[in-house]
């Protein structure tokens, strides 16, 4: 309660506090995309062969289907020019670091104030951090503390170099290249993203995250993230972002993909800050992002989200149930206010027997943002006794803004059971009148009303993040209630 | 010939026979969109689960005129009960000839002498108006061949206590056809209607039915409406029934489907003034191949209004069934109260369901839910009943019932009820329960 009040407080003085730029000299491509770029990227990467290859066929698909970016979505977006866009953007490093002592304390600076550490003496956090700076990683922390148990984490980069077979085997094996038209895009021009692989029964002692921020200007980030959980392995992923101020939107094309083994579980959360616009809809990040999991017989993949930036979320994490008894899990709370607009949901595709599926959705809309539900649950012929739940919630503060529901289901099979509710409403002004009889004022039975609205998502997220996102939920509200 | 070819080729000469005015200015403009969108394949997002290239590429034949049936076939298809009117459309032309009605509650005019008539204006104010909704080509198709269609007025403060019937008979003993009925029916203020659309088939080629009606319904009226499809395996649908809630009033319609080729049935319910309340129920019980699409907008424009909309599905045999309702919520629309329901039992394994409901809100002080299932039947009281001695099929068929009584009931005329629950228990294979 008492955080509750102290963040507004604080809000009312910043709006978005990760706004700020890093003056960092940077090594980047010239703007535009052809084959050339990709060329350049795979030759800064210091690629193999195989993976310029694979670039290049993406791209050639991706030219075939240029002019067909879906529309399909409850967004609208002036048509983004995807030869004004920067492909590759790094921060100059004379040397390419050996130890994370010498990263440049510029950017060593840059995420302190992003309260990101860096510093692997700081156990307080106990968490193994990939970071990503617009086109490249510059870091990770505890690689050789996981490397003592067979965990590698390090840069997809590092990945492609060093782990060849690995990463053969399972990119694209989710999310096909072909798979849809910014998926076709990443896969040509992806320049980071966090590689993982959890051997053989390992728990991994600790919370993996990667941290993402977009620093220069006209550059897109198109990230990519491998993760793979060996038989019985677990293994918990954290993934942050934010980007500074600006007044034109940036594209942000991410692809990720999760592969748990048999019997594997991988618990995947996100909290989604990017720069989401001013309050006239100016500037903000474009988010059109892919991710997908997949599960073997007895294995469990869950999501869980909280998108409160970005001026368009366009992203649909799902899970391909595909072994028996396997179980997927989507918890996502979505806020909106001032111009955002989120078309965000889950697909959960039921192949295996006796596969189970729970969606529970969060929407929360403010000033003259849409947000959207979209959601498939898509029941196979031989998913016998499959089960799913599913649950989207809209919550409404003010009257110009708008919350829409889009659910698909399938079924394909007489024993299994699909379930679905939503409701959309506002505050109860009995509700309100309730607390303030009890002595607390609106603002703060707001904050304290949508907290609780929230609550079931947020339990679902690790400690040292739910904190976090409980912090910016009243931050991205922030003036629009009351 | 394929069906597209034949809608070309047919267009000008019907078009010539029809003559101008009204009609005609309306049937160019449809036709010109027509031209461009064409009939719907499944790349359009509404026409995702339901396929007409098939159906479009068949041989039918379309006709401006109709045989008249003998009276045997006509009191085959007649339900047991009182009317106000009964008015016949065969092949998708209205026939007056065949037709009766009181004339002191109504009028009753084909819909092109209507259209020069006393109450043009009506015409000019409601006659498409699902246009603006129904963007495809079918329904583009239906106004680029209006001519011959049905135009009902029901007079102020009249309440008419009989049951409208309007018999759809499409003859398929020689050939396969297309038919397009359209009408229009405008409730003035005060009036109260019942209104019944029986769909019937005669012979053993292929149909395709591509209809659109549309009811106005003014201040303070009562609309009920029931569409109830019973036709054979051979005998495709496309249905339009788009109700206009101009003033405030009360409107229930039910929609019910027990059999058929490949059906799909919009219902936009439009409830543009203040304190609008709407209700609408569904049916579909199907088996065999048959695959029975209900599409639904209600579109709540003005505040306070209220709605509800249930629908209940069940599955036998190879048959799908899609369901698809959209509830809009306008900005101006507060304090609207909209509800939606879709359940669904799957009998067996090879039957699938694909439903949709969907929320688009744009007010914030509204109460808006839907929900919708799709399960089996419930085990345990399958044995509950078995353990007391009923065997198996009974104990289906009498859950089954349970479950389709939700929409049974809200069939307010007997002889309707009786007749539906009639062919429930047919279907159910059992006599009585």
């Amino acid at each position: 309660m008492s955080e509750m009040i102290e963040t507004l407080e604080q809000t009312a003085l910043s709006d978005y506090k990760y706004g700020f730029v890093t003056d960092i000299e940077a090594d980047e491509a010239p703007l535009g995309l052809n084959e050339d770029i990709i060329r350049f990227i795979s030759q800064k990467k210091c690629e193999p062969e195989w993976m310029l290859k694979w670039r290049l066929k993406a791209f050639r698909y991706w030219l075939s289907i240029e002019d067909k970016e879906p529309t399909w979505a409850n967004i609208s977006y002036p048509k983004i020019d995807y030869q004004n866009i920067r492909y590759y953007s790094a921060p100059k490093q004379k040397i390419a670091p050996g130890s994370l002592d010498e990263i440049d304390p510029e950017l060593r600076k840059t995420f302190d104030k992003l309260g990101i550490s860096l510093n692997e003496q700081n156990r307080l956090s106990g968490i193994a951090v990939d970071a990503v700076i617009d086109s490249v990683s510059i870091g990770t922390t505890f690689k050789a503390q996981l490397a003592e148990q067979g965990i590698i984490f390090c840069s997809i980069t590092e990945a492609i170099q060093h782990h060849p077979d690995l990463v053969k085997k399972y990119m694209g094996s989710v999310v096909p290249m072909t798979d849809n038209y910014f998926a076709a895009l990443n896969s040509a021009v992806f320049t980071d993203g966090s590689f993982c692989y959890i051997p053989k029964g390992v728990r991994c002692p600790m919370e993996l995250s990667t941290y993402f921020r977009i620093n220069a200007e006209n550059t897109g980030q198109f990230e990519r993230t491998l993760l793979v959980a060996d038989e019985g392995a677990y293994v918990s992923y954290l993934e942050g972002c934010t980007a500074p101020m600006r007044d034109e939107n940036q594209l942000h094309a991410a692809v990720v993909e999760l592969v748990a083994l048999d019997s594997a579980e991988i618990k995947y959360s996100t909290v989604q800050n990017w720069y989401p616009g001013d309050k006239e809809g100016k500037g903000g990040i474009y988010n059109f992002v892919t991710k997908r999991g997949i599960c073997g017989a007895n294995a469990k993949i869950s999501w869980t989200q909280v998108e409160t930036g970005s001026a368009i979320t366009w992203k649909y994490p799902s899970v391909i149930l595909k072994g028996d008894n396997a179980v997927g899990e989507f918890y996502s709370v979505a806020v909106t206010n001032n111009f955002q607009q989120a078309d965000t949901g889950t697909k959960m595709l039921h192949v295996g027997k006796n596969t189970r599926s729970r969606i529970v959705s969060k929407g929360i809309s403010a000033g003259r943002s849409n947000n959207s539900y979209r959601g498939l649950v898509q029941v196979g012929k031989n998913a016998h006794h499959s089960r799913n739940f599913s649950q989207c919630d809209s919550l409404l503060l003010g009257d110009k803004c708008g919350a829409h529901t889009f659910p698909y289901i399938e079924t394909k099979n007489s024993t299994s059971i699909v379930e679905h509710e939503a409701t959309t409403s506002k505050i109860g002004e009995d509700q309100i009148f309730y607390c303030n009889q009890r002595g607390i004022d609106t603002e703060t039975a707001i904050a304290l009303i949508i907290n609780g609205f929230a609550k079931e998502v947020m339990n679902q997220l690790p400690m040292e993040f739910a904190v976090e996102a409980q912090k910016l939920l009243a931050i991205s509200l922030e003036g629009s209630v009351g | 010939m394929s069906l597209v070819e034949t809608i070309q080729d047919k267009y000008n000469e019907l078009n010539t026979f029809a003559g101008n005015g009204l009609l005609g200015s309306m049937r160019e403009k449809a036709f010109e969109k027509y031209n461009k969108s064409g009939i719907p394949t499944s790349r359009h997002e509404e026409w995702k689960y339901t396929r007409l290239t098939s159906l479009a590429n068949k041989n039918f034949e379309l006709n401006a005129t109709a045989i008249l049936p003998s009276d045997e076939v006509l009191n085959s298809i007649r339900l047991q009960t009182e009317y106000a009117a009964e008015l016949f459309f065969i092949n998708g032309v209205f026939i007056k000839e065949i037709s009766s009605f009181q004339n002191d509650a109504m009028v009753v005019l084909p819909l092109n002498e209507a259209a020069e008539s006393e109450h043009k204006n009506y015409l000019h104010q409601h006659l498409n108006q699902s246009s603006k909704y129904m963007k495809d080509g079918m329904n583009a198709l239906n106004a680029a061949f209006t001519a011959n269609g049905l135009f009902v007025l029901i007079k102020k403060d009249k309440v008419v206590d009989k049951p409208i019937i309007i018999y759809h008979l499409t003859d398929t003993t020689d050939d396969n056809v297309f038919v397009q009925p359209r009408s229009l029916f405008v409730i003035e203020e005060n009036a109260q209607v019942q209104l019944i659309e029986l769909y019937k088939n005669n012979g053993l080629q292929e149909s395709f039915t591509n209809e659109v009606i549309e009811i106005a319904v003014h201040e303070n009226a009562k609309l009920e409406y029931y569409k109830v499809q019973d036709e054979t395996e051979n005998c495709h649908h496309v249905g339009t029934t788009h109700v206009q809630q101009v003033g405030k009033c009360f409107t229930h319609c039910v929609t019910v489907t027990l059999n058929g080729g490949t059906i799909r049935n919009n219902i936009n319910m439009i409830l543009e003034a203040p304190n609008n309340e709407g209700h609408l129920y569904g049916l579909y019980m199907v088996d065999g191949k048959t695959h029975v699409d209900n599409h639904s907008i209600v579109d709540n424009v003005m505040p306070n209004c209220f709605s509800n909309e249930l629908y209940k599905g069940i599955m036998e045999g190879n048959s799908t069934g899609v369901f698809n309702g959209k509830i809009y919520v306008r900005q101006d629309a507060q304090k609207t109260n909209a509800y939606q329901s879709n359940k669904n039992v799957l009998m067996s394994d090879t039957a699938s369901v694909n439903t949709k409901p969907q929320l688009e809100i744009y007010a914030d002080d509204v109460k808006c839910s839907h929900g919708c299932t799709v399960g089996r039947l419930d085990n345990e009281a399958l044995f509950y009943l078995r353990a007391r001695g009923i065997d198996e099929k009974q104990a289906k068929a009498l859950l089954l019932n349970a479950f389709a009584s939700d929409i049974l009931e809200q069939v307010k005329p007997e002889a309707l009820r009786t007749y539906i629950g009639k062919k429930i228990n047919e279907r159910l294979n059992i006599d009585e329960l």
